[in-house]
C-alpha cells in the first residue's frame, strides 16, 4: 500500500512485520521516532507477542538484545553516533556470539564536538566489528531492507546493521509502498535459532577460548561475511519477486556502461548524485555512478567488476579517518588494486554539511579538468581553518577550537538542536 | 548429670544435616542434587565462589525443576568454569561481558516471556538468573543492575562478593573493605589498605529500589543460603541476593578456612546477614555470640600490616567500631536470655 509517511515510522512499520519478539530502546536523536512508534505498537496491542524494554543505555540496550536472541526470540534496537559509541563492547559481543539481531542505525556524527546531523562516522567506527552493514539510500530501500535483514541475519547467524541516513531519510516524509503482512510471512520464516538457551538441551555460549582456537573463530566470522556476499544478491532477488521491487544487493550501478569516470557513494546522497550524473551525461560527459549498498561484507568484486571500465574513481564519503583520509576509499582502492584508473577521496557532508547539487557539480568540473587533490574537503572553509591554525601558532592559550571557529563565522549552533 | 542439648544447627540452618529429616536436609546433602557447576573446574583449592555458586544453582535447579537459565559476568566464576573447550556448567549458560549480565538476564527473561505467551501461557516455567563478583556487580555491572531492579525484570541477581577483583590479580573494588590491601590499595603510608568512608553497600541500594527481594548470605550457612534461593525464585521480579565468598588467593587465608572465615564474618557483625521485602528489612540471622573482628582479620593475611609490632590497633579498633554499628543497625544480637 502506499503511504506518505515519515521515514522512521515506515521503518517501524516494516520491523512490525517482521513480528520482532524483543526490541529494546534508549533514546538518542535520530532514532528515537523509530523505536517510539514501535513501543506504540506494542503498547497499544497492535504489535504482540512482542517485550518492548525501556533500557537504561545503549549497552544495556544490546546486552538485553544478546540475552534475547541467545534465548531464541527475534530481536531489534536501534540507535546512532554516541549511542553506537556507547554500546560497542556489546555490539562486538553479539557478533563474536553469533547472534542474529538486526539494529537501525540512524547515522550521525561522531562527538566532539556534539554534532546531533548526519555522517557516517558512527558506522564507520564499527567497520570491523563483524556485523553485516547494508546501506540504505532511500526510504523505501531503508523500510525493505530491514525485511531481508531479519532474512539475512537469521540465515546466517549473524546481526545486521541497516545504516540511514539521519534526518535526511529519517525525518523525511515521502511515499512508500509498505508490503502487507503476508508478503512479510512468506518472504521471512520463523525463526529457526542455529545456539538456543534451553534446559532441555544446555549448552555454554561465551566460553573463554585460548590461542588455540580463537583464530579459527574469528575466521568463520570471515568465512560466514564472505559466504554472505553470495546470499545479499539471491536474498535481495528472491525479495523482488515476492515484493515486486528492487532493494538491497550489494552495490547498484547507475549509467556506468560506458563511463570514463565514475563516483562511488553510499547511502541517501546517493539520489542527489544521480540527478548531477543525469544532468552531465546530458551535457555529453561519460559518468556514472556506483552506490555500495553492502558495506560489510565488502563487495570487493562487485566493485572492481563495475568500475572495470572506468580511467577516474571518486569515493565521496561521509566519513573521516583523521590522520589518514577515506575510509570507504581505503577498501575502493583495494578493490581497484592492479587497475589503472586514478583514485580520488572527496570528504563531504561530515556533522551534515549540506552535499549541494551546485557543489558536486564544481567538484566534477575539477575531476574533468583534472585538478582534483587526492584527497579534498568538499566545501571546506578554509578561511576559519587558516585563522584558527595561525592563532595556535601565534598564542599558547588559543582556547577551545569549536567555539573559536563558530565566533569566527558570527553563528551559533543551529537553535532546535536537540542532543 | 544431664544436660539439654541445644540444636544449633537445626535453629540457625548451619550444615548440620544428620540432625533433620531427610526432607528438610539441605540440596547439596542429596544425591538427587543437580551439581550444575560440576566437578573438574579451574577453581583454586577451597574458593568460596566455586562453592557459593554450586549451592545457590543447585537450589536454584531444584525449585525450578531444572527449569532454568544462567547469564554469566565475567570473572573468576566464568574463567574457572570454562576452559575452552570445557565447560562445568550443567544447565543452559551465558556469558556475554563483565558488566552486563544483569541486562543478558533481563533480555533472556523477556525472550521467556514472549515465548511462553505464544504457547499460551501466563509465564514462562523456565527461570532466569544472572550473576557475577562483586566487580561485575557494585562497580562495573552497576547501570545495568539498576536497570533491571527498577524494570522490575524477572530476574534473580547473584552476587559472590570475595570483596576485590580477584581473577585480575586482587584488585580493590567498591566492595573491599576498610584496611584491607590489595594490589592497588597497597599497606603503606598513613592509611594503609582501602581508605575508611569508601565503598558501597549493595544490599541496601538494592533495597532502595524497592525490590520484591533482597537477601544476604554466607557459605559458612549452607541451609540459610539455599532457604534464601529457594524462596528467591518463589517469588517473581527482580530479586537479588549477595553471598560472602572468601577467596583464598585474595585474602591470603588457608583454603580449608574459606567456612570458617565467612562464618566469622557473620558474628563478628561485618557482614549482616538479612533478608529484605520491597525495601524492609524482614529478617535478620541473629549473632549467638559474637566475636570480636581480631579473630577474623588475624586469620587474612590481607590485614597482616593490622598487626604486630607494627602494627594498627587503631584500624583494628575502626574495624570493630564498624562491625557494632551494623550490629546496632541490624539488630543482629540474640537477645540476652
Ligand atoms: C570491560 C572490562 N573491563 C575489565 C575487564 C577485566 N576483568 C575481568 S574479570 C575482572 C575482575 C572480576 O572481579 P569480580 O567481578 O569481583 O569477580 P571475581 O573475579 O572477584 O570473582 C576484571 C577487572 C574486563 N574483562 N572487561
Ligand atoms: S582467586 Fe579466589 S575467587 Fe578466584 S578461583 Fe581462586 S579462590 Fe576462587
Ligand atoms: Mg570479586
Amino acid at each position: 500500500m502506499i503511504r506518505q509517511i515519515e521515514g522512521s515510522l515506515a521503518v517501524a512499520e516494516a520491523v512490525a512485520l517482521c513480528r520482532p519478539e524483543v526490541i529494546c530502546a534508549y533514546p538518542i536523536s535520530p532514532q528515537t521516532h523509530i523505536v517510539e512508534g514501535l513501543g506504540a505498537m506494542v503498547k497499544g496491542g497492535t504489535l504482540t507477542p512482542c517485550e518492548f524494554l525501556n533500557v537504561e543505555s545503549e549497552f544495556a540496550a544490546m546486552s538485553v538484545a544478546i540475552g534475547s536472541s541467545a534465548a531464541g526470540a527475534r530481536t531489534y534496537t536501534a540507535t546512532a553516533s554516541q549511542g553506537l559509541l556507547f554500546m560497542v563492547e556489546a555490539v562486538y559481543n553479539a557478533s563474536g556470539l553469533g547472534l542474529p539481531i538486526v539494529m537501525t542505525l540512524a547515522n550521525r556524527a561522531i562527538g566532539a564536538p556534539i554534532n546531533i546531523w548526519n555522517d557516517h562516522s558512527d558506522s564507520m567506527s564499527q567497520r570491523d566489528c563483524g556485523w553485516i552493514q547494508l546501506f540504505a539510500e532511500s526510504n523505501q530501500e531503508a523500510l525493505d531492507l530491514h525485511i531481508q535483514a531479519f532474512r539475512l541475519a537469521e540465515e546466517m547467524s549473524m546481526p545486521v546493521m541497516v545504516c540511514m541516513d539521519g534526518f535526511i531519510l529519517t525525518h523525511a516524509y515521502e511515499q512508500v509502498d509498505m508490503p502487507t503482512q503476508a508478503q512479510v510471512d512468506a518472504f521471512l520464516p520463523p525463526y529457526e535459532p542455529r545456539q538456543v538457551l534451553d534446559p532441555a538441551d544446555p549448552v555454554s555460549i561465551g566460553a573463554m577460548v585460548g590461542p588455540e582456537a580463537f583464530m579459527e573463530v574469528r575466521y568463520i566470522a570471515h568465512a560466514k561475511q564472505t559466504m554472505a556476499l553470495d546470499r545479499i544478491p539471491q536474498i535481495a532477488a528472491e525479495f523482488a519477486q515476492v515484493f515486486g521491487r528492487e532493494a538491497g544487493g550489494l552495490v547498484r550501478g547507475y549509467r556506468l556502461e560506458d563511463a570514463d569516470t565514475a563516483v562511488v557513494a553510499l547511502g541517501s546522497v546517493v539520489g542527489t548524485l544521480e540527478e548531477v550524473i543525469d544532468a552531465r551525461r546530458a551535457a555529453g560527459e561519460k559518468i556514472g555512478l556506483l552506490s555500495i549498498r553492502s558495506y560489510r561484507p565488502f563487495p570487493l568484486a562487485a566493485v572492481r567488476a563495475a568500475l572495470a571500465g572506468v580511467k577516474h574513481f571518486v569515493v565521496l564519503e561521509k566519513s573521516f579517518s583523521v590522520g589518514l583520509g577515506g575510509v570507504v576509499a581505503l577498501d575502493v582502492r583495494k578493490a581497484m588494486s592492479g587497475m589503472a584508473a586514478v583514485g580520488h577521496t572527496v570528504i563531504a557532508g561530515l556533522g551534515g554539511r549540506p552535499i549541494t547539487q551546485a557543489s558536486l557539480q564544481r567538484m566534477l568540473d575539477d575531476v574533468m579538468a583534472d585538478r582534483l587533490q587526492p584527497l579534498t574537503f568538499l566545501d571546506l572553509n578554509w578561511e576559519i581553518v587558516n585563522r584558527q591554525l595561525a592563532r595556535e601558532a601565534s598564542m599558547r592559550r588559543s582556547g577551545p577550537i569549536a567555539e573559536n571557529l563558530l565566533r569566527d563565522i558570527g553563528q551559533k549552533p543551529a537553535p532546535e538542536a536537540k542532543p | 548429670m544431664t544436660q539439654n542439648i541445644k540444636f544449633y544447627q537445626t535453629g540457625t540452618f548451619t550444615v548440620g544435616n544428620r540432625l533433620l529429616d531427610p526432607e528438610h536436609r539441605a540440596v547439596q546433602a542429596s544425591i538427587q542434587r543437580d551439581n550444575s557447576l560440576t566437578s573438574g573446574h579451574r577453581a583454586c583449592q577451597g574458593c568460596g565462589e566455586a562453592l557459593g555458586a554450586r549451592y545457590a544453582v543447585d537450589a536454584a535447579m531444584r525449585a525450578t525443576d531444572g527449569q532454568l537459565i544462567a547469564a554469566n559476568a565475567t570473572g573468576c566464576l566464568e574463567v574457572f568454569s570454562t576452559p575452552y573447550p570445557e565447560t562445568s556448567w550443567k544447565l543452559p549458560w551465558l556469558h556475554s561481558l563483565f558488566g552486563n549480565a544483569a541486562a543478558v538476564g533481563s533480555g533472556i527473561a523477556a525472550a521467556l516471556a514472549v515465548k511462553a505467551r505464544k504457547a499460551g501461557l501466563e509465564r514462562s516455567a523456565v527461570r532466569v538468573i544472572a550473576q557475577g563478583g562483586d566487580g561485575g556487580t557494585t562497580d562495573i555491572g552497576f547501570g545495568c543492575l539498576s536497570g533491571m531492579f527498577e524494570r522490575n525484570d524477572d530476574v534473580l541477581y547473584i552476587c559472590y562478593d570475595n570483596e576485590g577483583y580477584m581473577n585480575t590479580g586482587v584488585q580493590r573494588s567498591s566492595a573491599t573493605p576498610p584496611g584491607a590491601r590489595t594490589a592497588t590499595t597497597v599497606p603503606l603510608g598513613p592509611n594503609p589498605g582501602e581508605e575508611f568512608g569508601r565503598g558501597k553497600n549493595l544490599p541496601l541500594i538494592a533495597m532502595a529500589h524497592e525490590i520484591p527481594y533482597v537477601a544476604t548470605a554466607t557459605v559458612a550457612d549452607l541451609r540459610d543460603l539455599e532457604a534464601k534461593v529457594e524462596h528467591a525464585m518463589s517469588l517473581h521480579g527482580a530479586r537479588y541476593l549477595q553471598i560472602l565468598v572468601p577467596c583464598p588467593l585474595g585474602w591470603g587465608a588457608a583454603s580449608c578456612d574459606t567456612i570458617r572465615l565467612a562464618r566469622l564474618a557473620r558474628e563478628t557483625g561485618l557482614f549482616p546477614v538479612f533478608e529484605a521485602k520491597g525495601g524492609e528489612i524482614t529478617a535478620v540471622t541473629k549473632i549467638r555470640h559474637q566475636q570480636p573482628v581480631e579473630n577474623y582479620l588475624r586469620l587474612q593475611k590481607r590485614f597482616a600490616h593490622l598487626f604486630g609490632d607494627k602494627g594498627r590497633p587503631d584500624i583494628v579498633a575502626r574495624i570493630q567500631a564498624m562491625a557494632d554499628k551494623n550490629i546496632r543497625r541490624f539488630g543482629l544480637l540474640e537477645a540476652a536470655e
